[in-house]
């Protein structure tokens, strides 16, 4: 009995921790999309517009919740919450603290790469159960594309478990050393673009494409059901980057309490902040070049990243 | 699949039709080695982020291939051309402001050549030059209109920004000059309506550098980009025999080298004064026919440069034209080089205060002729890149 009740209590409060992560991300995004286009921003709904995303919610929450009549009703329904779930539960071998995640386990980093790739057959089904020919179209890119990416995601990965000789997030933090930031950079750079291609952001937002496909798979989406797609991308988002901070850039560099928690969130806010940045920047790859990138850029480089790992760690 | 390896057989649809054709219907296709490929039907536009206006493309793809795409136009028909027939030949002007609706000066300017060649009216200098110097700026406008459309297509929100911010300036001069920001109504038969605003010219002379400069950020943060740059390289390739034979003008010929500018080569106006060049592309693709634009607008802003130089006082609209222009039975044609390409206006008179017959020769619906040949083969993606590159505007297209 207590295991459902902490099981409640936690996926409520992780939900909470990204809706406010979602919350704060639209707000931190357009924000920066602001300065780099020459603009401002939101500025009007509390200081500097910190309260534009909440007030956008509201009005999320009290839109209409349209389906399609062409669409297939109970997939149609259900498919947001696909892409959501696995994502959300890719939190929870993050470790936000020193020597602390929400489940310390030995194979946090397994775990943090298989599960939120479940969430492409959340895409597939939200393309194919449109009933719209733009939401086929984006679901199929985005299986090809989610799928592409998994492996020079992991091989990068690889390296840096290799090197630490564990798989558990919070054991990495721990046993951190400087000198491994320039030994894994050729790792860090694939896992940086291929995390970026795996959460669908520009310069890889081709499952969406707004002036190709309108919105891809989520055409057809309204109201909190296409909340639910924007909170899992920005969930997403701040995943890969407390993820990308903790394994590759140090994380809490040993430093315990909230001193420890504002480093390794002081790094996740520049991972953010470069992802949007690029995504803001860069035109958008069209699906083939996305695809050699892939399979004869990325996935090389992460092979080249295993085999210096492998050449220093004798010499340790 | 390649998809010139496809050959139609069977279509369970028969010849598309325009009204019935129902969103994901597929056709039968056979690929030559027996096997049947499924074919979706994709219905781009009317209403479209990608399709600058109201165009719809019936678009066949084959996975991500487009094997057929189909424009239908006419959505943005408003029948200009008869309704010019009952209007007085001032009263066509305003209508003509709405066909070339991002570069109205130009619609205007053709209509009153047209006009000044059927009445036998003589233009005054300064009113030649002001419409150089209005016209120059307005293909500025107008080609930042157009590089920040493939810009957004290609998906960089960023550049879009950066030109729109170049082209808003230029709508702010005219705004000044004539109180419009998009319909102007300026240049009219026999000069053009106002005497430009105490300090404009300087302004602009001012404001020319700082532009170059926006220019050149705009060139490396786009077009020096190498994603841009494989999004727009070798697609949507437009030999010069094509660009020819199908009536092509204006930077989508020019990008494919054929060297037509009316400026040059049909010269009208004050232009022989000017030294300027004319940039022509070599490949034919949409990189070249964008490199054309960009280029283009660093030779207008040459132009304004020396027209303002060399401006002097004087009138601004020819002496003696009566308010009911009556020309003589007869007919006349003129064109002049907009932003699209050669754009004319044929007028037909009975001797009335009304125009008999208005034609307007479209450089937009000659140019957009070629999206069905140039997107066959591309995916899907380079489908928006094309149309874009062939800049359409819909006003001007469907008249």
């Amino acid at each position: 009995m207590t295991g459902y009740v902490g099981g409640l209590v936690f996926g409520l409060s992780g939900g909470m921790v990204i809706a406010l992560a979602a919350l704060f991300g639209v707000w931190w995004e357009r924000k920066v999309a602001g300065r780099i286009q020459m603009r401002l921003g939101p500025t009007e709904i509390g200081p500097a517009g910190v309260f534009q995303a909440l007030a956008d919610t509201i009005k999320l929450l009290l839109k209409e919740d349209i389906t399609p009549r062409q669409a297939d009703k109970k997939l149609f329904r259900v498919a947001p919450f696909l892409v959501f779930t696995p994502i959300a539960m890719s939190l929870v071998v993050i470790p936000f603290a020193n020597g602390w995640a929400p489940l310390d386990t030995s194979v946090g980093m397994l775990f943090y790469l298989a599960v939120p790739a479940v969430s492409v057959i959340g895409i597939l089904i939200a393309g194919f159960s449109s009933g719209n020919t733009y939401a086929t179209l984006g679901g199929i890119r985005g299986a090809a594309q989610m799928i592409s990416y998994e492996l020079p995601r992991t091989l990068s990965v690889l390296a840096i478990a290799i090197l630490a000789g564990t798989l558990a997030p919070v054991e990495v933090m721990a046993r951190y050393e400087w000198w491994w930031f320039p030994v894994s950079l050729l790792g860090f750079i694939v896992f940086f673009i291929s995390s970026v291609a795996e959460l669908n952001r520009a310069p890889f937002n081709i499952p969406e494409a707004d002036s190709e496909l309108v919105a891809g798979y989520f055409a057809d989406y309204s109201g909190i059901r296409w909340a639910i797609f924007m909170m899992s991308e920005y969930g997403g988002i701040v995943a890969t980057s407390y993820f990308g901070a903790a394994i590759f850039l140090g994380g809490s560099q040993g430093i315990g309490g909230v001193l420890g928690v504002l480093l390794i969130f002081l790094k996740a806010i520049l991972l953010i902040t470069v992802i949007i940045w690029v995504g803001w920047t860069f035109p958008r790859f069209r699906s083939d070049q996305l695809l050699t990138l892939a399979w004869k850029v990325l996935t090389p480089m992460a092979l080249v990243q295993i085999v210096i790992v492998g050449v220093i760690i004798p010499w340790l | 699949m390649n998809a010139s390896s496809i050959d139609r057989i069977t279509s369970d649809a028969g010849e598309v039709d325009a009204v019935t054709l129902k969103i994901t219907e597929r056709t039968k296709k056979i690929a030559t080695d027996g096997t049947p490929v499924d074919e979706l039907v994709v219905n781009v536009g009317p209403s479209h982020p990608s399709t600058h206006g109201v165009c719809r493309v019936i678009t066949h793809v084959d996975g991500e291939i487009v094997t057929k795409a189909e424009p239908v136009i006419g959505y943005l028909h408003r029948g200009v051309e008869k309704i010019a027939e009952n209007r007085t030949y001032l009263q066509v002007v305003p209508l003509t402001d709405r066909l070339d609706y991002v570069g109205s000066m130009y619609t205007n300017w053709a209509y009153s050549r047209s006009v000044e060649r059927l009445a036998g009216i003589r233009v005054p200098e300064r009113a030649e030059y002001l419409r150089v110097i209005t016209c120059e700026m307005q293909r500025m406008a107008s080609h930042m209109m157009s590089l920040g459309s493939t810009s957004g297509d290609s998906g960089a929100t960023t550049a879009f920004i950066y030109s729109f911010d170049i082209r808003e300036r230029v709508i702010e001069f005219f705004e000044d000059l004539c109180g419009s920001r998009l319909t102007y109504n300026y240049v009219r038969p026999g000069g053009v309506s106002m005497e430009v605003p105490d300090g404009w010219f300087d302004d602009i002379l001012a404001w020319l550098p700082i532009a170059r400069q926006s220019l050149s950020e705009l060139d490396r943060l786009f077009f020096g980009n190498h994603i841009a740059r494989g999004r727009l390289k070798g697609i949507g390739v437009l030999s010069a025999e094509d660009a020819v034979s199908w009536g092509a003008s204006g930077p989508v010929a020019r990008g494919s080298g054929v060297n037509w500018d009316l400026r040059k080569h049909d010269t009208y106006s004050v232009y022989p004064r000017f030294d300027f060049d004319v940039p022509i592309g070599s490949n034919g693709d949409a990189y070249d026919r964008a490199r054309c634009r960009l280029f283009e607008v660093y030779e207008s802003m040459r132009i304004i440069e020396q027209a303002i130089e060399q401006i002097e006082p004087g009138p601004i609209k020819a002496d003696g034209i009566p308010r009911l222009i009556a020309p003589r039975p007869g007919d006349a044609y003129d064109h002049i080089e907009s932003a699209r390409g050669s754009l004319g206006v044929y007028l037909v008179s009975d001797g009335s205060p009304r125009p008999y017959r208005m034609k307007v020769r479209s450089p937009a619906f000659c140019n957009l002729a070629l999206l069905p040949m140039l997107a066959e083969g591309h995916t899907l993606s380079d489908l928006v890149i094309v149309l874009g590159s062939l800049d359409p505007v819909f006003g001007e297209v469907d008249r």
